[in-house]
């Protein structure tokens, strides 16, 4: 169970990680009227549509000792960023990226402009504007990021493998241990994880879609900010 | 000057489907200015360009002694420091706020006592203090636009721009909410730009008119003035006029200070006031179906000069009028009430003679 562990701090320190990054990232491309912003957007969708290898596998090089990132971690923590927690935690957040900005993207567009001119003439700043309608208005939007980029993350496979390699307690993820389990001839255990993981799976999903269908509404998103 | 009298002149090219060149000058005091206009005509934009929302191209914008817009000196304060309320017509409430939660929106800087003071006077002032905890969603068209004004109103603005917000209202509501705004502003004494096409909007809000057309003023001044002498054919259409006829000058009249005009390609001749037209030129007359009257016999001594003989082509009721499409060679729309319809017996295919008045018919470009 050390795995599913592993799995759940992960997958919590990502989504907490890209909700903080998503924000501005999907504010400015729902705002932006730079003609030039479908390259960021493209950007920002690669994940979706490489292989996790072809990008594992470029995360490990950047990662590596003779790798950009790989050679600042260690002059700033003496010690190498491929095959860490961290290592997997950077991976993971490039590789989740766009679960996270694409429904931020879509619920912050949704926003009337118009409220957004009344609030800039009844003199707020953008900020303000921001906090106190953008936000509220978008929770939604905020709610499935924050849930669908930690269950993006804890069911990666092939970027975990790549730049994680499989270290118990330190890179050994869930979906990894079940591979393992499989490979060893365990099926009993990888069947009692891989029914765990699809039963998580499921309920997030349903979480999502009965907050975007606003089934019932959390009372956490009912909050309005003062 | 007066320390809160609007002066604006704006240029503001826009470049869609066609261009369009918004470009007018004009001065607002204190008190309800109106500016009326067909749709399209240009209202919002120049709303927007006031509002900061749109960048004029050029042109200069000044409230009392503050300067808000100078191209030439490269001044464009933005929207959030102009202090200029604007209520839109989807009026833009926040859904998720309540109504005082709205009204206080605006509400900075001051201390949370003052706030509350200041958001209960306008709640009381609007009338609306007993919605304080309801939601947008939770109350009616006229609540949802008295609590827009509130919001608009508690931050005193500098000036108060509406873009059509009380459309879809009853004119006994709306003519309450007007008292409201006027009582407000008695104290306040701020310029109000107050943006309709609907010509019963002016008569009942009856101050300064401001007509636009085509991103142009073609006319200020009393309601009477600009709207019952309309100088602009979109205008006159905008303002109600039903019969619109291109004609021909056909001679002038200079002592009787009239002229004969031949209506259309028709035999109908008329006399309409002498304006500033040569024999043969083609001009544009405007008539309300209001003004008209409608005769079952052939009336004689009469002072009328336009005596037009036709027949009834349709007759429709609306409401506790009866419109009756009349073809003389061209044809009439001629408003009469349904009493009158029964005393003349009208129906279609009947024969009638309309009778104009000279003065009832107007010239327009």
């Amino acid at each position: 169970m050390n795995s599913l562990r592993l799995s759940l701090e992960l997958a919590g320190c990502v989504a907490a990680i890209l909700l903080l990054i998503g924000m501005p990232v999907a504010y400015w491309l729902a705002y932006s009227s730079w003609r030039g912003k479908f390259l960021l957007e493209s950007v920002v969708a690669l994940p979706l549509v490489l292989p996790p290898t072809v990008l594992g596998f470029y995360a490990l090089l950047a990662m590596g000792p003779r790798g950009p990132l790989g050679k600042l971690w260690m002059a700033l923590f003496g010690h190498g960023l491929a095959f860490t927690f961290a290592g997997l935690v950077l991976a993971s957040v490039v590789y989740s990226f766009p679960f996270a900005v694409q429904p931020l993207m879509v619920s912050f567009e949704a926003v009337d402009r118009k409220l957004l001119d009344a609030s800039a003439l009844l003199g707020a700043s953008k900020w303000r504007t921001f906090r106190r309608i953008i936000l509220p208005l978008s929770l939604p939007g905020v709610v499935t990021a924050l849930v669908l980029s930690f269950a993006h993350t804890l069911g990666e496979f092939g970027v975990v493998l790549m730049v994680g390699g499989n270290l118990a307690g330190v890179t050994r993820t869930v979906s990894i241990d079940i591979y393992d389990r499989v490979q060893s001839l365990e099926y009993g255990e990888a069947n009692r994880l891989a029914l765990l993981l699809l039963a998580i799976a499921f309920a997030v999903l349903c979480f999502v879609y009965a907050v975007n269908r606003r089934v019932w509404t959390p009372a956490w998103t009912r909050w309005t900010t003062k | 000057m007066s320390p809160s009298v609007l002066v604006a002149s704006i240029r503001k090219e826009r470049r869609d489907a066609s261009t369009f060149v918004l470009d007018v000058s004009f001065e607002a005091p204190p008190g309800i200015t109106i500016l009326f206009g067909a749709s399209g005509a240009g209202k919002s934009t120049l709303l927007d360009c006031l509002a900061g929302l749109v960048r004029p191209d050029t042109g200069k914008i000044v409230i009392g002694e503050n300067v808000l817009f100078d191209s030439a000196m490269h001044i464009d304060a933005p929207s959030r420091k102009r202090r200029i309320a604007y209520v839109f017509q989807s009026l833009a409430l926040f859904p998720h706020l309540t109504v005082e939660q709205n009204i206080a929106y605006g509400l900075r800087d001051i201390s949370e006592r003052d706030q509350r003071a200041r958001v209960e006077e306008i709640l009381q002032a609007l009338r609306i203090a007993n919605l304080r905890n309801q939601r947008p969603a939770q109350i009616s068209g006229g609540e949802k636009q008295r609590t827009a004004l509130a919001r608009s109103l508690v931050t005193q603005p500098r000036l108060l721009l509406l873009d059509e917000p009380l459309t879809g209202l009853d004119a006994e509501l709306k003519a309450a909410i007007v008292a409201d705004l006027r009582t407000w502003n008695a104290s306040k004494r701020i310029p109000i730009l107050y943006v309709t096409h609907s010509r019963e909007e002016v008569d009942a809000l009856g101050e300064r008119v401001i007509a636009i057309d085509n991103g142009r003023v073609v006319s200020r001044g009393a309601p009477m003035e600009v709207l019952d002498a309309p100088r602009r054919k979109r205008l006159a259409q905008a303002a109600g006029f039903e019969n619109l006829l291109s004609s021909t000058v056909l001679d002038l009249r200079e002592p009787d200070g009239v002229m004969r005009v031949r209506l259309a390609e028709s035999a109908c001749e008329i006399e309409v006031p002498l304006a500033h037209a040569f024999e043969g030129d083609r001009v544009q007359i405007a008539i309300r179906a209001g003004d008209i009257l409608l005769a079952s016999q052939r009336p004689i001594e009469l002072s009328a000069r336009n005596i037009l003989e036709g027949k009834i082509l349709s007759l429709e009721q609306r409401g506790t009028m009866c419109i009756a499409r009349v073809d003389c060679g061209v044809t009439f729309v001629v408003h009469v009430t349904p009493g009158a319809v029964r005393a003349l017996e009208l129906a279609t295919e009947k024969q009638v003679w309309l009778v104009l008045k000279t003065h009832s018919c107007h010239l327009v470009d």
